[in-house]
């Protein structure tokens, strides 16, 4: 009974987790789906994002570092501080702008290329904008506070303490990323069905041609939806910021959404979900169950070779489209 | 008019299939050579050796490995770091467990158990395609740095988690360890970057290499005009990895000397080799060394240049040679898709007409 529920609260923290890598995933589905890029700069989005949401809280100098270099000067603060809501407009502002100088600069120049060709693009532009974080915000690891709450949950240990005995450990930050990233799936949902540019978005994942030749503009779809992602980037920013610190080792998340991805399919939005939930809690119960035995911190590849695994039973991933070859 | 390909008439054969058929190339080839083994060994520095001739080299090779799976047979791998981890902890193993044979023996059967471990991962690229292989093979990638992180065998138990050349000497001389002179390590690299750059070119232009570009341009039509899919895409798996784990091997025993798995083999690795590839041309063996001499120049002349010219902090140069390769990444792919080996061929091409272009 014991284990039991000891396993039971590493599923529950697995799924928890998971939840945060569904957040990554859900904006590369967005990309891939309407234009067709796998894009590996969303983890480095979402870490340009924390960084510009922090710079911004804090009223740093963007630049200060480069300028103080070059000129000698001394800057660092602009002296003032921003509420965290005008803050994360402003950062949605900045992701917006960053969308518009993805597809005027690089896109466009790459319509038609072979995937492999835009996924590697996306790769150039990680380490660009890596480097232009850096250089903007500094490279110090900087702590993220929008006012939502951390540490342990003890509604959650009372109720679960009450209903078996045994109070479960739940972050309370967790609870709130799985609440908004909800909120999240559900809004992106209803965009997609109900709006007129949502429709567009669908009609443009479909069929680019046909939806060029009825008059939607493929340049306005881009540019939305790299805008879209980017606001993605930055609600997943703001929970791994607030998670683990504003710090290099966030870009990296990217790479655990791959696996996700691979195991929920690259072209469905609940597959990102269900992907994420799945490895989520496969890693955890694995670290739990075999990781002592074998030396622990499993968590780094456990992903991939589940992912790998899976695909060899199945390419396309758990929803993904059927992949039909023709010569 | 420079280059000419007109009046180099050929009456035999083994004229014909000859490494290099024109005579220009050949005599460009052997120059090539001369300078490297006849000039180079005397005037190397250490300053040269350790940051520009041996890193070149190394990763030349490595880049070789590379662009024979993603450029010749069209399978992307990320990959590339854990491979050359494979390489140089097998060098290490073996080494250090018969210290008496040699270790340029060493160095070449480390090449060959990359191999197998390749060919281990590349077996599920006949089931997965595209960018799913490209995801699938940073399996291979954090397992193996997982692996030799964690298993302490590895390692021979020692209590650092780091694994050390000890000194090993070829012909008498000291080519490994910490007291090395310049020439030997430039020579040792050179040697092996000659050797396996003959055998990259003359595999990828023989029946396997058609047969990996029948693979990378569409497999399943090659699959139906005879090409056995499961021997071409393992070969390439299995050269492409015996060639970064020779890579692997030399960049820790010659170049490093001891090695943090995480650190010197960890996921950063396969990209900037894959940067070289892409920068250097897919599908060219030139390009190779094209692509590893730019990516392992550019660096040294940034760091030149900003912090030794303009005095700026290291850490902020390193943050400008992050944004400048990214910038450059998306700049090549945009401009020239088939990199540094296309600007050559039309080069050529110009040199070819000069001066009197139509």
């Amino acid at each position: 009974m014991e284990q039991l529920l000891y396993t039971a609260e590493v599923v529950v923290n697995g799924l928890m987790a998971g939840v945060m890598y569904s957040l990554v995933a859900l904006g590369f589905v967005l990309i891939f789906k309407a234009s067709g890029v796998f894009n590996y700069a969303q983890g480095v989005l979402a870490l340009f994002a924390a960084l510009t949401l922090v710079g911004i809280q804090q009223g740093q100098v963007p630049f200060a570092h480069l300028i103080n270099a070059i000129t000698g000067s001394h800057l660092e603060h602009f002296g003032w501080t921003v509420p965290s809501l005008l803050a994360i407009l402003l950062t949605a502002g900045v992701m917006i702008l960053l969308a518009l100088a993805i597809e005027k600069l690089v896109l466009q120049h790459l319509v038609g290329q072979a995937p492999i060709i835009l996924f590697m693009a996306t790769i150039g532009l990680a380490y660009f904008l890596e480097g232009l974080g850096d250089i903007m915000w500094g490279a110090n690891v900087k702590s993220l506070d929008v006012g939502i709450p951390q540490g342990i949950s003890e509604t959650a240990e009372a109720w679960t303490a009450q209903l078996t005995g045994y109070g479960f450990f739940i972050d309370r930050l967790d609870i709130w990323a799985t609440v908004i990233a909800a909120l999240l799936v559900a809004a992106l949902v209803a965009f997609s069905q109900y709006t007129k540019q949502g429709r567009a978005m669908r009609a443009v994942a479909d069929d680019p041609q046909a939806a060029l030749s009825v008059g939607i503009s493929l340049r306005f779809i881009w540019i939305m939806v790299w805008s879209i992602a980017g606001f993605v980037a930055l609600v997943a920013g703001i929970m791994w910021g607030t998670k683990s610190g504003v710090q290099f080792s966030l870009s990296l998340i990217a790479l655990k959404a791959l696996p996700v991805l691979m195991l929920g399919g690259f072209t469905s939005i609940p597959g990102a979900i269900v992907g994420g939930l799945i490895i989520g809690v496969g890693e955890k119960l694995f670290e739990y169950s075999i990781g002592p035995m074998v030396g622990g911190a499993t968590e780094n590849w456990f992903a991939y070779v589940l992912a790998l695994l899976f695909l060899v039973f199945r390419p396309q991933g758990l929803f993904g489209e059927k992949i039909i070859e023709r010569v | 008019m420079f280059y000419r390909e007109a009046g180099d008439f050929k009456t035999t054969y083994s004229d014909d299939s000859q490494t290099f058929p024109l005579q220009l190339d050949r005599m460009g080839y052997y120059a090539v050579l001369a300078v490297a083994f006849l000039v180079v060994p005397f005037v190397i520095d250490d300053y040269w050796a350790t940051s520009v001739m041996v890193p070149f080299l190394i990763y030349a090779i490595a880049t070789l490995g590379l662009n024979i799976l993603t450029g010749y047979a069209g399978q992307v791998s990320l990959g590339t770091g854990g491979f050359m981890a494979v390489g140089a902890y097998a060098t290490y193993k073996l080494t250090t467990s018969f210290p008496d044979i040699s270790i340029l023996i060493h160095i070449v059967l480390a090449g060959f158990i990359t191999a197998l471990v390749g060919m281990l991962f590349g077996l599920p690229s006949l089931r997965i395609k595209g960018f799913y292989l490209a995801v699938a093979t940073l399996a291979a990638q954090f397992f193996l740095v997982w692996l030799f992180n964690k298993v302490p065998w590895f390692y021979n138990y020692s209590a650092s988690g780091q694994i050390t050349m000890p000194e090993r000497t070829v012909l008498g001389q000291l080519v490994t360890g910490p007291s090395v002179s310049a020439p030997a390590k430039y020579l040792v690299c050179l040697v092996f970057a000659v050797a396996l750059a003959w055998l990259a070119r003359n595999l990828t232009r023989g029946m396997l290499g058609r047969q990996w570009m029948a693979i990378r341009d569409m497999d399943i039509a090659a699959e139906i005009i005879g090409v056995n899919p499961l021997k071409a895409k393992l070969t390439a798996f299995g050269v492409s990895s015996f060639l970064i784990g020779i890579a692997g091997a030399l960049f820790f025993a010659v170049y490093l000397g001891a090695a943090e798995v995480g650190e010197a083999f960890g996921i950063n690795k396969s990209f900037l080799v894959l940067f070289m590839v892409i920068i250097g041309g897919l599908g060219s063996i030139f390009g190779s060394f094209a692509g590893a001499a730019f990516l392992v120049l550019l660096p040294v002349f940034l760091k030149n240049v900003l912090v030794g010219g303009m005095g700026w902090p290291t850490d902020l140069a390193a943050h400008v040679e992050l944004m400048i390769v990214g910038a450059l990444i998306v700049f090549f792919l945009i401009v020239e898709p088939h990199g540094l080996a296309q600007l050559w061929r039309l080069t050529k091409e110009k040199l070819r007409l000069w001066p009197f272009p139509h």
